[in-house]
């Protein structure tokens, strides 16, 4: 190879270095304006007061399986507030629900709801607070054996004593919230019905029972960017109309900034930031800048 | 590194934790039969799922079964020149063993491996999550129907089961052995009432001809929504948990078989 070859294969590789940073910096700066303008598009809804009654607090939780997965995790929701736990896949985010729900116990800390320890509550007691609680599952978790009506209609059979009348049409008032048309969905099955519809579905099951916190666990992963757009307004009609106080569990930071009063970013185990969406902005530190501008 | 002596002790204690969790199963979905709210609709359509549709297959094997025995036999007994005793060899062997045990293996076929697979895709689709979040104990409302329903039922086809089996017995030995029915029919009692009888007149052979698929229906229904509630690792692992169901169960089935007959021979010995 003469040496005029070689300086000429040296300039391609500099010139495609010099490319894939521009196209780096390019997307950065679009993840950047996007943000910018969920942020400025966004109103303020129920600004987070610090007084409000605490809902949900978790306080220096542990949780190990076959390795540790949380470490010190704590953080408060209050009254009204939707916190988003962000972070990378695989870090433990859904454990944070399910820490909440009581599936799973930690191995220290304390998980309180309303005020009240749930860690040493035993397998009735816990029952009886889940059902304060709705959860949106990942992919709607719908019993595929009964249709949207029985779906929706499950938890007010197995907690209240409404009658048939009454329960219907309790249900069609959530489906109307979920903007779904009761007389067409009623009667389908869940395999019949698309991911959108599902998820709507799910969240007309999850708020049946009228709870007063909200647990959501990526809401919006796996649906096209209008649904995902309109999942994330049903999550924050939820929020302004009805006052409860969500747990939203999410990748997807734009739906992520135009929801949350605060956001909780899981990082190596712990929580590395927790504070508002502007807050989260508007920081130097490294690895935030790095999650967001990875968007 | 983790030595040869860590691997196995920590493999020895997820075996043990498993066999502590199958019983816990058992315990906790049996103790629910008795605690409300009671699942009445699951529990009636698991009957219609678990008995009434298996109601075919075992028809099927039940006759045949009875058919080849009575074929077998008569080929033995005509060597002693008794061949008129076909129907005391089929009724016994009916009635206590081959009854129990082809229903319950029919049965584990089936109904475990649907049970299993059921269950498991449930899990995986976070729909047991979904019960308990919803403030459903999972092991009273998909469990413990399935158990009650499998302890009813198993009894019932195994009833069945024999009863086709000794009518096909009756059918191969009047056509192709020339035993008249009457005669045949005379003998199935003889076979039941040589076994002596409990209270005097509940024969024995009936007796342990019930308790056993009472005893297989539980090992089914419990080690399918085991297997099924504790699937882990998406559709493969729903597939795991049906293979798992059907190998154990039909195992369990063999082996406690043997045990019930010794302990049973003993107990009901006139």
């Amino acid at each position: 190879m003469s040496d005029d070859e070689r300086t000429r294969t040296e300039k391609r590789a500099a010139d495609r270095r010099h490319e894939g940073r521009r196209i780096a910096e390019r997307t950065e700066d679009a993840t950047r304006a996007a943000i910018r303008e969920e942020l400025e598009e966004r109103e303020p809804v129920l600004q987070p007061r610090d007084e409000g009654k605490p809902v949900i607090e978790l306080q220096q939780v542990s949780l190990a399986f076959d390795q540790p997965i949380l470490e010190d995790v704590s953080f408060i929701a209050r009254k009204g507030e939707t916190i988003c736990v962000v972070g990378e896949s695989g870090t433990g985010k859904s454990t944070i629900l399910k820490l909440i729900l009581r599936l799973l116990v930690p191995d220290r800390g304390q998980v309180n709801v309303f005020g009240q320890d749930i860690t040493h509550l035993t397998f009735v007691e816990a029952l009886e607070v889940r059902q304060q609680m709705g959860m949106v599952f990942q992919g709607a978790a719908l019993f595929d054996s009964m249709s949207v009506f029985e779906n929706i209609a499950y938890p007010l059979r197995e907690h209240t004593d409404l009658d048939d009348d009454d329960i219907e049409q309790r249900v069609r008032e959530k489906l109307e919230f979920v903007d779904l048309e009761p007389d067409r969905v009623m009667d389908q099955l869940p395999s019949e019905l698309s991911g959108g519809m599902r998820k709507r579905v799910g969240i007309a099951r999850g708020m049946a029972d009228n709870p007063q916190i909200m647990l959501y666990d990526e809401p919006t992963s796996g649906l096209d960017p209008l649904t995902t757009g309109t999942i994330t307004l049903l999550i924050l009609k939820l929020q302004r109309e009805l006052g409860v106080t969500s747990v939203v569990v999410s990748h997807d930071i734009r739906s992520v900034f135009r929801m949350a009063t605060k956001v909780a970013v899981l990082h190596d185990r712990h929580i590395g930031f927790f504070g508002t969406p502007e807050e989260m902005a508007a920081s130097d530190d490294k690895y935030l800048r790095d999650f967001l501008g990875g968007y | 590194m983790p030595t040869f002596a860590d691997r196995l002790s920590s493999a020895t204690r997820s075996k043990l934790a498993a066999i502590q969790g199958y019983f816990a199963l058992a315990g906790r979905a049996i103790g629910f039969i008795f605690v409300r709210p009671f699942y009445t609709q699951d529990f009636i359509q698991q009957m219609d799922e678990i008995g009434v549709k298996s109601l075919g297959i075992v028809l099927l094997t039940g006759f045949f079964t009875g058919m080849v025995l009575a074929l077998q036999s008569s080929v033995q007994l005509q060597a002693f020149g008794i061949s008129s005793l076909v129907g005391r060899l089929v009724a016994g062997s009916m009635i206590r063993e081959l009854g129990p045990v082809l229903a319950g293996l029919m049965v584990a076929g089936r109904v475990g491996s649907g049970i299993a697979a059921q269950l498991g895709s449930m899990r995986v689709t976070e729909q047991i999550d979904a019960l308990n979040t919803l403030g459903t104990d999972p092991i009273k409302k998909l469990v413990t129907p399935r158990v009650l329903a499998a302890l009813v039922m198993l009894p019932l086809l195994t009833i069945i089961n024999d009863f086709v089996g000794i009518l096909g017995g009756n059918l191969i030995s009047s056509v192709m052995i020339g035993i008249p029915s009457s005669q045949y029919w005379r003998t199935v009692w003889e076979q039941i009432a040589s076994d002596g009888f409990v209270f005097r007149f509940i024969p024995n052979d009936f007796v342990q001809g019930l308790v056993k698929p009472f005893v297989f229906g539980g090992i089914i229904s419990i080690t399918a929504c085991y297997f099924g509630l504790n699937t882990t690792g998406g559709t493969e692992g729903v597939g795991q948990a049906t293979t798992r169901t059907v190998v154990l169960s039909s195992i369990l089935i063999l082996v406690v078989d043997y045990f019930l007959t010794q302990i049973l021979l003993t107990v009901l010995a006139p």
